[in-house]
């Protein structure tokens, strides 16, 4: 029997408002209210309320048998509370079935697996308290902002006391045999490791109402066919963005359609069923352990870092930022914590990614900007408002006083 | 195949964006083998060498022959300097100075900078302008009669009627290159007169090649040309073959933000003020210059002084091309807020420079080049947000300034010559297809 596992990423940054260098000093409040709430209105429109629906009926239809995994980062579930209760509610409707796992994240989406590990399990702790909050569930699998994943990350993990986490099914990982098998990671094999289906994850999430796909149109027969084309392989991991489902894909395109009908069509091969991250990774024997020593992403053609650190505006960006570390950990204030977290947000360093231009490629998610210089601008503007006020809770000779009294 | 070309004088001695693309372009042209132009231009005779000069036409016009080489190519071309007053697009202050190098005093200065024409033309002045282009026409149909080629092409209004005289005579198609129109260069405020001559130009064309996809619409909004006959082939720019070294080193610490071109209406002179007052508001230690003259140029200096910002705003006149390296070495930023440019080749130089640069939506450059910021000319909040930016935040200013470089070094004369070259076999060929089976075109 193979396993289908499906994690579906929730997230929404807090993205800010066009924030001019004059406003430095003078105005300490960054975000696009409007933006933010009318992307979450149509995001749950679209998408998040009709998917939980199909979801719900499903797990009802198939008790027991239909299961599925969530990702939801905090910044999405801040959001939902203040724009759209309703798809919280639907969220826990799901929590509530038990047939539905929620993994660990960084609670904004951030980059901290990559620059600094003690802010990164700190980020990790919080998105976890809030899911226990909400959801009444503690995660036990972690998946990091868009599959972002080396050794090392994969041992902070192993550390923190997760049994697993999920990352990108990339070919040019040494010892990569096919993502469709449980691993384990290099230095601590108690971490099991789930590797994306890169091609059936993208069919679902990229391809599926491309009318010039070759393949076009797919059905749930054509989907389960592939599935269980390779005899030999144990788990299908469809990790694949929430939106996907009524929004990149949108319901005309029949991609609700495509999922009421998948579970039935998967259960009767006699060949499949579904399982959460937690039950494959009880289930299944690792293959072997994969050997990440350069991070590895989910993101473009390349599957690394560049999206987000690709150039040198976001490098100055990113190292601006995480130069104020050491102060923040002085700082009680909950605005500035607030603030804090929302900076770290990947997405803002998306934004600044001029590969782009090099690529042809398009990065399809929202983009409020009209070009990365505009994003890295606004966001050194933010950045630089945000330092002022850093230096007003801890002045810098407070700072040094403080050292030394560690000392 | 071999074209006739009216163009207009190359730099240095006049250098306007039109000169400096004709140039280009005919480079560009002579590095491609098959094909040969002969270049024919207005140039107002003066007190240079008389020896080669012949006369012709009606009126007994002053016309030269020479031949000009091209560093890249082992080609010459054929060069025809044809006595007139006619100069695009210079400002009353740039005529002057030029008028003391180049023109002699039995030739009445004819400008036709806008605001200055739309004066002149309730005048006597105005009919001196028609005048002038009418005689060009009568000259060019001589020449037209008296050489072979294959195809005509005509750079902008004041050669239009040339080139339909020269169709006339010959029966060879007619391809004409809007590098502005009179939408761009009045800021709206059109004359007819003028916009009648451009229209006719475009009507009579085989073939319609504009600087970008900006001209491309208005031709086909505001002159009502059908779409298929329009094509846009974007400049380029010559490359900087050695290092030129800055003569003048600069005498601040201060960084400086530089406009750069005539300072009229068309280039948005006022919104580099306003932003560069929101930016002295914020920040020190930066000077701001407006480089060119025009007929805003008082206006300007009385608004720098009605924003209290005239000690850090500097106005340099007129420069010429060694003046205009020397600004742009001194350069931090290059600043161009046009709300009208067809093209815009200034913002290419700058990068050549390695100069970052900030240009408006609103210029036909916008279309093809990636690394610079982009602003809406009236957005001057946007517009001083990316000044700050690039003055504040060296990543930024590196990256755009090192892959700006790259950018603009690519773009290449050689490559707008051989996207005009297929437009020259698709109007030959249309014609060829049009006539009756004996009497094709053999085209050399």
């Amino acid at each position: 029997m193979k396993s289908i596992c499906f994690c579906f990423e929730v997230h929404q940054p807090f993205r800010f408002r066009k924030y001019r260098f004059f406003d430095i000093g003078n105005d300490h409040y960054y975000y696009d209210d409007y933006t933010n709430e009318n992307l979450m209105h149509n995001a749950a429109e679209l998408s998040y309320i009709p998917a939980n629906k199909v979801l719900l009926e499903l797990i009802k239809k198939y008790k027991g048998t239909f299961k599925v995994s969530f990702s939801i980062t905090g910044t999405a579930i801040e959001q939902f509370n203040l724009y759209a209760p309703e798809v919280l509610d639907s969220f826990r409707k799901l929590a509530k079935t038990g047939q539905v796992e929620f993994l660990s994240e960084t609670y904004s989406h951030s980059l901290a697996s990559v620059k600094d590990d003690e802010l990164f399990a700190g980020q990790i702790k919080k998105h976890d308290e809030l899911i226990k909050k909400y959801f009444d569930v503690s995660p036990v699998v972690f998946k990091n902002t868009d599959l972002i994943y080396n050794d090392k990350i994969g041992e902070i993990i192993a550390d923190m006391g997760f049994k697993g986490m999920l990352t990108e099914g990339a070919k040019h990982i040494p010892g990569w045999k096919s993502p469709d098998f449980l691993y384990c990671n290099v230095r601590n094999p108690r971490l099991k490791i789930l590797l994306r289906n890169v091609a059936l994850s993208d069919d679902l999430s990229y391809r599926f109402s491309n009318k010039n796909w070759s393949k076009y149109p797919l059905t749930a027969e054509k989907f389960v066919d592939w599935m269980i084309a390779d005899d030999k392989s144990e788990i299908i991991n469809l990790f694949i963005n929430y939106e996907s489902l009524g929004k990149r894909q949108p319901a005309s395109s029949g991609i609700f359609d495509f999922f009421k009908k998948l579970p039935e069509v998967s259960l009767n091969s006699g060949k499949l069923k579904f399982a959460t991250p937690s039950e494959v990774i009880d289930e299944y024997q690792p293959m072997s352990s994969v050997h990440v020593p350069n991070t590895i992403s989910w993101a473009d053609e390349e599957k690394d870092l560049a999206a987000w650190l690709g150039n040198e505006m976001q490098e100055e960006a990113f190292n601006k930022l995480y130069a104020l570390t050491k102060k923040m950990k002085m700082v009680k204030n909950k605005d500035m914590i607030r603030d804090w977290n929302y900076l770290q947000t990947s997405d803002h360093f998306y934004y600044m990614c001029t590969k782009v231009f090099s690529d042809g490629e398009i990065h399809d998610s929202f983009n409020p900007y009209e070009s990365p210089y505009e994003a890295f601008i606004n966001y050194m503007n933010v950045l630089n408002d945000f330092t002022l006020r850093l230096d007003t809770f801890v002045p810098e000779s407070n700072a040094e006083k403080i050292k030394d009294l560690k000392k | 195949m071999k074209v006739l070309m009216f163009g207009w004088e190359f730099p240095p001695h006049i250098s306007g964006g039109l000169g400096t693309a004709c140039y280009g372009l005919t480079g560009g042209l002579s590095q491609i083998g098959d094909i040969d132009v002969l270049f024919v231009v207005p140039k107002a005779h003066g007190d240079e060498d008389q020896s080669n000069i012949s006369l012709m036409g009606a009126n007994n016009v002053p016309v030269s022959v020479k031949k000009l080489r091209f560093s890249k190519s082992d080609k010459s071309i054929n060069y025809i300097e044809v006595g007139s007053n006619l100069i695009p697009y210079v400002s009353e202050n740039e005529y002057l100075k030029l008028s003391e190098k180049n023109i002699s005093e039995n030739y009445q200065p004819v400008t036709i900078n806008n605001d200055e024409a739309r004066f002149n033309f309730s005048g006597t002045y105005n009919n001196n302008l028609f005048d002038e282009i009418y005689e060009y026409s009568l000259v060019a149909k001589v020449i037209a009669k008296n050489n072979e080629f294959d195809i005509i092409h005509a750079h902008d209004w004041l050669t239009f009627p040339a080139g339909i005289a020269a169709k006339k005579i010959s029966g060879k198609p007619l391809i004409i290159h809007v590098h502005s129109t009179d939408f761009d260069r009045s800021g709206g405020k059109v004359n007819q007169r003028v916009f009648n001559i451009e229209k006719e130009g475009m009507e009579m064309a085989d073939h319609i090649i504009t600087v970008s996809n900006l001209t491309r619409n208005i031709i086909i909004d505001k002159y009502g040309i059908n779409a298929d006959k329009v094509s846009t082939v974007y400049n380029a720019v010559e490359p900087v073959s050695k290092k030129v070294k800055a003569k003048l080193k600069k005498g601040v610490k201060d960084k400086i933000v530089t406009f750069l071109g005539r300072i009229t209406i068309q280039k948005g002179p006022e919104y580099f003020l306003e932003a560069a007052r929101l930016v002295l508001k914020k920040m020190d230690g930066v000077r701001f210059v407006m480089a060119g003259s025009g007929d805003m140029m008082n206006a300007m200096v009385k608004r720098a002084a009605e924003l209290k910002i005239a000690d850090k705003v500097h106005f340099t006149g007129f420069l010429k091309g060694d003046e205009v390296t020397d600004m742009l070495h001194m350069s931090d930023v290059l600043v161009m807020p046009s709300v009208s440019e067809p093209f815009g080749i200034v913002p290419l130089e700058a990068m050549q420079s390695n100069v970052p640069v900030i240009i408006s939506y609103q210029s036909g450059v916008s279309e093809v080049v990636k690394y610079v910021l982009k602003v809406n000319f009236w957005d001057t909040y946007k517009m001083a947000d990316a000044i700050y930016g690039l003055l504040n935040y060296p990543s930024i200013w590196r990256l755009i300034r090192r892959e700006g470089k790259e950018e603009v070094d690519n773009l290449l004369w050689k490559n707008s010559a051989k996207n005009v070259r297929e437009i020259y076999l698709k109007v030959l060929k249309k014609k060829q297809d049009s006539l009756p089976g004996t009497d094709k075109i053999v085209i050399k």
